[in-house]
């Protein structure tokens, strides 16, 4: 207690002539316990629903309805808080900072999912997210994306995953809660900007199939690389490939890759490719010691949006008479009576987490820049059309489409239509 | 097994292993306490962001009493504005924008101050009057019927004092008590 408030200006009086008793001051109770532990309950069930829906029972309708309940539990209900998204940012700044307890909730949604990305790959967007839900239940008439701009937009999630986890290590905050545009959807309300950003991505998921998912989610990019690894995944046929196309048509996400075709047959064009792959394998260590070199230059720019940092340069502005008067920062600290010295100390140690955390993450954009060149360079030998494991979602559209499926359930085939 | 369900089963199971690390690292920090957010009393400048910046549209943050530190002034400057007309409810005098406070008669010459919780908002410009030059029985807490729990408080966000901390669950509330009784 600060010796400022041991000033008893006014003492309180003693009510010899009425008597009058003291009235408590209510303290409203936290929100009980056991429904925070409803919100991991709920999201083990739902996650193991969805996984069974998309893999085993194959159905779009009963994964949509799931979704439903996903939108108005996790979403409405919840607002949208705690989510698997936002929950890595916690992961991020327990680790980086031990001195962070970090809820356990949020343990549990950052890494649930992910771990279940390793046994049946990303089956958390299909129908558990919320976000996902959302964009996907908006999904009215899917464009089909060009690939090359697929792949150029997919990376954006990777860079706002790298920049999400420099902010939320160094804790200068958790830039995903802050920039999500659902939330305000959820809560139904919030600032201007965010909702309209909000519905701005709603207008566009009618169009484009979830567009947050795909090109900026960066959970759903650290899925997307579990999912590499998955060990139960889709199949889109349940039994042979008759390469009719249908599925790679029905899906809206751009996640079904078709079978590699025409692999070169002369001696010089396969040389070509081995050269052209050798040289993007050199070129992997130079895009990460470029992403690094920039990093450390971007760090004490990005450094600025840390409390401490812009509040040490603000008071070193008005020290040194480059700016008048005191923002409501300034004076707050300088009401604390704080020494500047260890103002500037403390800015000084974040700024130097700042250049560490950000060489990291520019040596993790340059990695993957420099992944997805190789990966595109690389030949894969692919007889039928496939679902990619970063890609595709799990949302089960594709099934219903493949004429093998329709055969297995025992429905009618539609005739192909006349060739025109 | 072939050799690339070889390698993709260690690989997984790399993975697995690397998640559990975390979790055993985290585990091994955590302290087992639930935590919500509050707003320290002594730190807080009544800037007046916790009316605007919580995501609730109204405000989870509310002014409340510490009854035991209050003065039971007549002339209240958590309540009445710097030169009122006249010592009296009217709302000329008020310092309340929204007229939250509610001023009752004890006994010559004390008046007991209560706060409309449903009408308060949170702007703390009867915190500012009460603390400048008053006893400070009047602050703000975050109430936590209100209060949503985000992972990251907005308010907190913007507090150009840094006075919104997470706390254990079990002490949510900051008591602002008489000095030399606690």
């Amino acid at each position: 207690m600060t010796t400022f408030l041991a000033v008893q200006r006014f003492p309180p009086p003693q009510f010899t002539e009425t008597g009058h008793k003291l009235p408590l001051m209510t303290e409203p109770a936290v929100r009980a316990l056991w429904l925070e532990r409803l919100d991991v309950a709920m999201l083990v069930v739902v996650l193991a629903l969805a996984a069974w829906l998309a893999l085993r029972r194959r159905s779009r309708r009963e994964l949509t309805a799931l979704g439903i309940f996903s939108v108005f539990y996790f979403g409405f209900w919840r607002k949208g808080c705690i989510c698997s998204i936002g929950a890595i940012q916690n992961v991020a700044l327990a680790l980086a900072d031990p001195g962070y307890a970090i809820p356990m909730v949020a343990v549990v949604f950052a890494l649930l999912p992910l771990a279940a990305a390793l046994l049946w790959g990303r089956v958390f967007c299909s129908a558990v997210c919320p976000h996902g839900a959302l964009q996907d239940l908006m999904l009215l008439k899917p464009l089909k994306v060009p690939q090359w701009l697929e792949h150029t937009l997919r990376l954006l999630a990777y860079v706002y995953l790298g920049l999400a986890m420099i902010f939320a290590a160094t804790g200068a905050g958790f830039i995903i809660c802050q920039y999500d545009p659902f939330v305000p959807i959820f809560r139904l309300g919030g600032s201007a900007w965010m909702v309209g950003l909000g519905i701005g991505f709603l207008l566009l998921s009618l169009f484009v199939g979830r567009p947050y998912c795909r090109f900026l989610c960066p959970y759903g990019a650290l899925l997307g690389l579990a999912s590499m690894l998955s060990k139960w995944r889709v199949r889109i046929t349940p039994d042979t490939c008759t390469q009719c196309r249908l599925c790679e048509q029905s899906c809206p996400f751009g996640a079904i890759v078709p079978p590699t075709l025409n692999p070169p047959t002369t001696a010089q064009l396969i040389a070509t490719e081995k050269r052209r792959l050798a040289g993007l394998i050199l070129l992997l260590p130079v895009l990460v010691a470029v992403g690094v070199w920039l990093g450390g230059l971007a760090g004490p720019a990005l450094a600025r949006k840390h409390r401490i940092v812009s509040l040490a340069q603000r008071v070193h502005l008005e020290e040194t008479g480059a700016v008048q008067g005191t923002t409501d920062a300034s004076a707050a600290f300088r009401a604390t009576g704080e020494p500047l010295e260890k103002l500037f100390a403390d800015a000084g140690v974040v700024r130097n987490r700042f250049v560490l955390a950000s060489r990291f993450g520019g040596g993790w954009m340059g990695l993957v820049i420099g992944l997805k060149l190789i990966s595109l360079a690389i030949r894969r030998k692919r007889t039928d059309y496939e679902a990619d494991p970063v890609r595709c979602i799990g949302c089960a559209r594709c099934f219903r489409y493949c004429p093998e499926e329709l055969k297995r359930l025992g429905l009618p085939v539609p005739e192909a239509p006349p060739p025109s | 097994m072939n050799r690339r369900d070889f390698f993709a089963n260690a690989t997984r199971g790399a993975a697995l292993i690397g998640l559990g690390g975390i979790v055993g690292v985290i585990l091994q920090r955590f302290r087992r306490r639930n935590t919500v957010w509050q707003i320290d009393p002594y730190r807080c400048t009544q800037c007046g962001k916790c009316a605007t910046e919580c995501v609730l549209e109204q405000s989870a943050v509310k002014c409340v009493h510490a009854f035991e530190m209050c003065g039971y002034c007549n002339l209240c400057t958590g309540y009445f504005e710097p030169q009122p007309v006249g010592l009296n409810t009217g709302a000329e005098n008020q310092l309340c924008p929204t007229g939250a406070i509610i001023r009752k008669f004890i006994e010559e010459p004390y008046f007991e101050y209560h706060i409309n919780e449903t009408l308060c908002v949170g702007c703390g410009k009867c915190v500012k009057g009460c603390t400048m030059f008053g006893n400070g029985s009047l602050y703000l807490q975050i109430r936590h019927d209100r209060c949503v729990n985000c992972n990251e408080c907005s308010i907190a966000r913007t507090c150009p004092a840094d006075a919104i901390h997470r706390v254990p669950a079990d002490q949510p509330y900051v008591r602002k008590a008489q000095v030399g009784k606690v």
